[in-house]
């Protein structure tokens, strides 16, 4: 292999991906998160708007119903492609790290980053789950599926306590997971220029862990709790 | 003062290693950390045993040579405030009747040769790759003759201070060598005299890095923390820039 070859094949390089692919699903969430807090705004207004994004987002430019299939394949692609390149690089640290150490401290390793790879996989189990639920139909806790009635999805899942729960748990390791993730992004594509530009980007990654836990919860729990029904 | 050592005993790089006790009664607080390994070495020594064999040369904290985790850190960092080696850590900085764990870096790329030596060729294997500038021998030429603008001189010498001692890679949970490299690719970036060879030797240390079986940065901070150098963890971000801008490079 050439040096350009390894140079491309290499761990930084991998670690692009990761950052590109995961701030594309960072940007995802925070449109997901708007979605949802049109709860709010009744029945109506959200049904229309889920509506419109299955099957007249971009319309006429695709025919009716293409963006959501050519979205939903772009995000899966998001997703391969950030889950390929974290096995390969576990597989790399896994080689790296040798023999454990009988004593080891550490002061800058954060909880998010100790427990990024967990919750990575974990996310992948929830977000099948959730999947199953609300796009597929499969499972349906406290709600009939109906294409033509999310609202009524929405307010029938998380009147149940459990199904609220589940779901507290999931957005809380979404949150720790991007805590690192959008620090570490922004570094590995070259942002972090000094100890300002660390301190700036740490903040942005808290900000916008505790923005998509409250965007998410906010409406669920307004739910749980009868606010909205 | 009294300690307690929990030393790792390794006879060679095949044997399977083990921490063993051994306490000392007349420590003073002004010894080294390896004058205290010296005394403990003469102890063993005098009662016919095998001494503990550690890595050290200049004793003054600027070579790079010696290094061993100390209580779970790389060096000690994390017992005294002063960013230094091992062999600049003093005793004053535990307490008396402290148990102090040492063992080697741990790192894949880094294989333990005997008790608390580690085989660190791999950082030379890196910088064979392209850690240095191509000129003509001959008498050193005129210093002013490549102005380089200050700050761009500081920060290359920020880099450059890196002894290569490995701590970076001891404490990172990835094994990875990346503040190694990302300092000497920052060192020579920053300077005139590195800008011929920049974009081939980014692309050619990284594939090093790689190739020697260091693992990926996960941006967690530990090197940085640790680095008696204080080599800056910014740096790595200036090895991922000129990477990604090499890639579109024909060199």
């Amino acid at each position: 292999m050439s040096v350009q070859q390894k140079a491309v094949r290499s761990t930084v390089v991998k670690k692009a991906i990761m950052a590109l692919t995961g701030l594309v699903l960072v940007g995802f969430l925070l449109m997901h998160m708007f979605g949802n807090l049109k709860v709010f705004a009744g029945p109506a207004e959200y049904n229309h708007y889920a509506l419109w994004l299955k099957q007249d987002l971009l319309y006429p430019i695709l025919p009716h119903g293409w963006f959501i299939w050519l979205f939903r394949i772009f995000l899966i692609l998001c997703v391969v492609l950030h889950l390929y390149c974290a096995l390969r690089l576990t597989q790399a640290s896994l080689r790296g790290r040798g023999t454990p150490y009988v004593r080891r401290k550490r002061k800058e390793q954060t909880f998010s980053v100790r427990w990024l790879r967990w919750f990575g996989l974990l996310l992948i189990a929830l977000i099948s789950f959730h999947i199953l639920m609300f796009t597929t139909g499969t499972f349906t806790p406290g709600f009939e599926y109906q294409f033509e009635d999310p609202y009524s999805m929405y307010v029938g899942a998380f009147q149940v306590w459990w199904v609220f729960a589940a779901y507290g748990v999931f957005m809380l390791l979404v949150c720790f997971h991007l805590r690192h993730g959008f620090w570490s992004a922004f570094t590995t594509l070259g942002a972090n220029v000094g100890p300002s530009s660390r301190l700036t980007l740490n903040l942005l990654a808290y900000f916008f862990a505790a923005l998509l836990f409250v965007g998410f919860l906010l409406p669920a729990t307004a739910v749980f709790l009868g606010w909205v029904i | 003062m009294k300690i307690t050592l929990k030393v790792w005993r390794q006879a060679n790089k095949d044997a399977k290693g083990s921490m063993k006790t051994y306490r000392l009664d007349d420590v003073s607080e002004d010894m080294s950390f390896l004058e205290m390994l010296d005394m403990l070495n003469e102890d063993l020594t005098t009662k016919g045993g095998e001494p503990v064999a550690f890595d050290s040369d200049c004793r003054e904290g600027i070579c790079g040579m010696c290094g061993v985790v100390i209580k779970g850190s790389a060096h000690g960092r994390y017992e005294s405030p002063i960013a230094t080696t091992t062999c600049q850590l003093h005793m004053r900085y535990f307490a008396d009747g402290a148990v102090i764990e040492v063992e080697p870096w741990r790192a894949g790329a880094f294989p333990v040769v005997k008790d608390l030596v580690v085989d660190r060729s791999a950082f030379d294997r890196i910088i064979q790759a392209g850690g240095f500038i191509s000129a003509n021998t001959g008498s050193a030429p005129e210093a002013h003759s490549t102005p380089a603008p200050k700050h761009l001189a500081d920060r290359a010498f920020d880099n450059a201070c890196c002894i290569g001692c490995g701590a970076c890679v001891a404490a990172c949970p990835n094994g990875s060598g990346m503040l190694f490299t990302a300092a000497k690719i920052t060192h020579l970036a920053n300077l005139p005299q590195g800008q011929p060879e920049r974009h081939s030797r980014v692309k050619a240390m990284v594939a090093a890095h790689d190739g020697v079986g260091f693992g990926g940065c996960q941006n967690v901070g530990e090197c940085a923390a640790v680095c008696p150098k204080k080599v800056p963890l910014e740096s790595i971000a200036q090895l991922n820039r000129d990477l990604f801008a090499s890639l579109f490079k024909s060199v």
